[in-house]
């Protein structure tokens, strides 16, 4: 079990640093769909399946492929590639790699392992989620909708193409 | 079949969020911006759920529920921003967007 362990999470930390260091557009996201797909294996293995579940299909299947569909409204091939290139050198990389790994040895002290790790054997199957979900956390479901509900509204206003005649007549109205 | 001791996701979790700190300060595409704090978030929910398995409640699974229709929101009106900027500026280079209007 914990050769499986190291070996997703090898492959999700390789694909997360590859995908954020790709000049390519679509390259970057395939390798943020491969670190997801680790994750959500790794997920399972933490006793979470319900969880792996949703991360594949929600996650991976659906946020990522929004990602997707927007990258081929705007992007441009041969040229943002290029124009990608062009931006990145290693210099430019020092500081926030600096950061980041002030941060990751922070929160290593912080955890500090404990001498002896034991390893649980429960799984949390989807009923304690849906009892948990439906029970104690009821809240925060409606909220989930509410915050649904808002974005799906703010995307929709926010995507809209105005056109030249619309922009007219809104400059008169709000004159 | 034991589980995967909950320190090492908690270790991954974090070496994640690391890497998509990175890619959010070095990178000037807004898409690669966006994509750098989506790796953050899943690195976020991965903590959860460790910390969920520890306990072995439903817990983790429920804030990384939360934390799943959190980001769904947040990536769709994100993007739908960039749309916008993009069919005003041309250009998806975060640097060109500087200025406030006024």
């Amino acid at each position: 079990m914990m050769t499986f362990f190291y070996i997703s999470a090898a492959i999700a930390l390789i694909s997360s640093v590859l995908a954020v260091s790709r000049s390519n557009a679509v390259h970057a996201l395939l390798y943020t769909i491969v670190s997801l797909l680790s994750v959500a294996l790794i997920f399972f293995m933490l006793g979470a399946p319900f969880a792996a579940a949703l991360e594949v299909v929600i996650y991976a299947g659906a946020i990522m492929v929004l990602f997707v569909f927007v990258i081929m409204m705007i992007s441009s091939g041969p040229v943002a590639t290029q124009q990608e290139r062009l931006w990145m050198n290693l210099r430019l990389w020092t500081g926030p790699s600096l950061l980041a790994a002030v941060l990751i040895i922070e929160l290593f002290a912080v955890m500090s392992l404990p001498q002896a790790l034991e390893s649980t054997k429960s799984t949390v199957e989807s009923k304690q989620v849906g009892i948990a979900l439906m029970g104690p956390y009821m809240l925060g479901v409606e909220l989930s909708s509410l915050l649904l509900t808002a974005g799906l509204v703010g995307a929709y206003h926010l995507g809209k193409r105005k056109s030249d005649a619309s922009q007219a007549e809104g400059a008169e109205i709000h004159d | 079949m034991t589980n995967v001791p909950a320190e090492y996701g908690l270790i991954l979790a974090s070496l994640l969020f690391g890497t998509g700190l990175a890619g959010v300060l070095a990178r000037r595409n807004i898409i690669f911006i966006l994509l750098s704090i989506e790796i953050m978030l899943n690195a976020a929910g991965l903590a959860f759920i460790a910390a969920g398995s520890k306990w072995g409640q439903a817990d983790g699974q429920v804030m990384f529920i939360f934390i799943l229709v959190m980001a769904a929101a947040e990536v769709s009106v994100g993007l739908a921003i960039v749309l916008q900027l993009f069919h005003r500026i041309r250009t998806v280079d975060s640097d060109v967007a500087n200025t406030m209007r006024g």
